[in-house]
């Protein structure tokens, strides 16, 4: 073993495992495992001794992998050490949260009261709450100054019009959405996801009928809310903004993060339109290019796809009331219920869009480049 | 003799006038510390012990709130010395790093930016996790959005003002996707319908693009939009609404709790 640690090639085997597991469809893939494993053992995975262990863990490796140059280069850029940061303070954050929802599952189903109980139990904000947000402020001050003399903030070269960087990236906190445009084009990646997105959140209060877990730590008492956060947030904001900053590189292609970021890596297969799949390989005919009657030639070459995303949007609302949630529609009611459905469906056609992506190189399921109509 | 010279100051004409009560030692004064004071009274005189807890709340949204009186105080000196023009823009930056004492200001600002959209989104997460939006707080949930939205939006105008590579590639990656707005971007799905007589009224020199920019490029005139943006328009929209947000948890019961 400690030979095989030892000789470079091995170190370079490992190395070469990581950064095939990092490819976008297993690092997604993998990730959304980890979170169902983790969703499903909450109880187990947040004991102190398990969570100190994987934290132990998590730790050393991310130590080891600060050895590699290529690793390293990417993970000190200035504006990427907060993304570190975050995935540190996230980990923590969640542990503390499911701990205390493992705790307070455990005392309801034994009757017990729950970490938060106790309403009557009043302190006064002089000096108990001012004391520590004083300790707040001062720690945190204290931090920003190290951090700020250890870590210069980036700057460049002056702006420059006509030399463009390769890979040219937008503010950290957007990754997500520029990841995105990988799977979508710029209207629905960059102004239509992203404004879903906010109101979805906003959406949230409205939606969500289920009267317990209001004020208290709990997972048992909401598992679908919780879950389909933690999936949106955890999945497809922060994982996305990992692939974004790290293992994108020149020309967004995908790299390893032990991996040198070379210009010339060859760019990924051409991509299948899906009129292509359905005229010319499922029917065996040339693509339509005439008008029939008054609907234009264009229309006619996407029916299949404007198919697929009509079922997609009509029967699957109703699968999903039929299928999974009897109970929660009768809570919601048709209005709530729809709009939910909706939101769901379209927050799952990131993932599917990726996954045919993967499998089938799909590049548009409906692709009306005359109008820049395109899914 | 310190003691003596506390009583002192504290009996005093000056300290009375400053604060009306006697020292927070007892139940009342302590009552009427918070009750009295214009920025601790955004606080309930008495708290939930649950909902102070650390471990509750994680403290991140006063860690947010805290976050963004550093960018205030940090913002107000960097404009000391930045002039939003291309041709100062960016030596400008280089001088403050060079020449002026004390210059880690950009990098309290530039960290703390970072720091304060990590928190806000921790904050939502901790709200999210507790059921904290649930009635009767489904509007400060609301206002909530609004601010993680403007405070991405704050970071993102930012960036531009340094006027190097990363800057400016950055800003010109995130505002090409105004271009594909539907209707209003000239590469929009529905932009095409909007025409006169085959002659488009959306265009590259009139859609969203060019409104956020004031240019088709990230050229001076965005640079001097997005310095406004940044200092003056949506840093006064995010107080007005930080004022609504903190009056509505009080008014929703305070910090949320077992009902």
């Amino acid at each position: 073993m400690t030979q095989f640690l030892a000789s470079g090639s091995g170190m370079d085997g490992i190395k070469h495992i990581i950064n095939v597991l990092c490819e976008p469809h297993w690092f997604l893939i993998l990730s959304c495992v980890a979170l169902a494993v983790f969703m499903v053992g909450y109880r187990t995975f947040t004991k102190p001794p398990i969570a100190a262990a994987l934290a132990g863990v998590s730790t050393l490796f991310f130590i080891a992998s600060c050895l590699d140059p290529n690793f390293f280069s990417i993970v000190s850029k200035g504006d990427n050490v907060p993304i570190v940061m975050m995935m540190v303070t996230l980990a923590f954050v969640l542990w503390i949260a499911f701990r205390q929802a493992a705790i307070n599952d455990e005392r309801m189903e034994k009757g017990e009261p729950l970490l938060e109980a106790g309403a009557d139990d009043k302190v006064l904000v002089w000096p108990d709450l001012v004391y520590i947000e004083l300790i707040c402020l001062v720690l945190l001050t204290a931090f920003l100054v190290v951090w700020a003399i250890f870590l210069r903030a980036p700057l460049e070269q002056p702006a420059d019009p006509n030399v463009a960087p390769n890979p040219a990236k937008a503010p950290w906190y957007f990754l997500g959405l520029q990841e995105m445009l990988v799977y979508f084009d710029p209207w629905l990646a960059g102004v239509v996801l992203p404004g879903l997105i906010v109101v979805g959140l906003i959406a949230v209060p409205y939606l969500d009928k289920n009267p317990r877990g209001n004020g208290y730590y709990t997972f048992k008492q909401r598992p679908f809310a919780i879950g389909t956060f933690m999936f949106g947030f955890g999945i497809l904001w922060i994982v996305l903004i990992i692939f974004g900053t790290f293992l994108r590189g020149p020309n967004w292609n995908f790299f390893g993060p032990y991996e040198f970021w070379d210009h010339n890596k060859p760019a990924a297969l051409l991509n299948v339109e899906f009129h292509d799949l359905f005229w010319i390989q499922m029917l065996g005919r040339p693509l339509p290019t005439e008008d029939v009657a008054f609907i234009p030639a264009y229309i006619i070459r996407e029916i299949a796809g404007i198919a697929v995303l009509g079922v997609y949007f009509i029967a699957g609302p109703i699968i999903l009331r039929a299928v999974f949630f009897r109970k929660l529609y009768v809570q919601m009611g048709f209005i709530r219920f729809s709009v939910m459905a909706m939101l769901f469906l379209v927050m799952m056609l990131m993932p599917i869009k990726m996954a045919l992506r993967w499998t089938l190189n799909l590049h548009y399921i409906v692709g009306i480049t005359e109008w820049f109509l395109n899914v | 003799m310190f003691e003596r010279l506390g009583n002192w100051i504290r009996e005093g004409q000056i300290w009375g006038s400053v604060f009306r009560h006697g020292v927070p030692r007892d139940r009342r004064t302590r009552a009427m510390a918070v009750l009295s004071n214009v920025f601790l009274h955004l606080h309930p005189v008495a708290v939930r012990k649950s909902g102070i807890r650390l471990s509750f709340t994680w403290c991140m949204g006063g860690i947010t709130f805290f976050l963004f009186l550093v960018e205030i105080v940090t913002g107000v000196l960097l404009m000391f010395y930045y002039r939003p023009t291309v041709e100062y823009a960016y030596f400008d930056i280089q001088g403050l790093r060079a020449h002026v004492t004390l210059g880690l200001l950009r990098e309290l600002h530039r960290w703390g930016a970072h720091a304060m959209i990590i928190s806000i989104w921790l904050h939502m997460l901790r709200v999210f996790l507790t059921g904290s939006y649930k009635p009767p707080r489904e509007f400060n949930w609301a206002v909530g959005v609004i601010l993680l939205v403007l405070t991405m939006l704050l970071s993102f105008t930012g960036y531009l003002l340094p006027w190097d590579q990363l800057a400016m590639w950055a800003i010109t990656v995130g505002s090409n996707m105004a271009r594909a707005t539907p209707v209003v971007g000239y590469e929009g799905p529905g932009a095409a319908c909007i025409q006169i007589g085959g002659v488009p009224l959306v265009h590259a020199g009139d859609d969203a693009r060019f409104g956020l920019l004031a240019g088709t490029f990230v050229g001076p005139n965005a640079l001097l939009r997005f310095y406004v943006l940044h200092c003056v328009f949506i840093p006064c929209v995010v107080t007005v609404l930080l004022a609504v947000h903190f009056w509505r948890i009080r008014k929703d019961g305070g910090i949320s709790g077992p009902l």
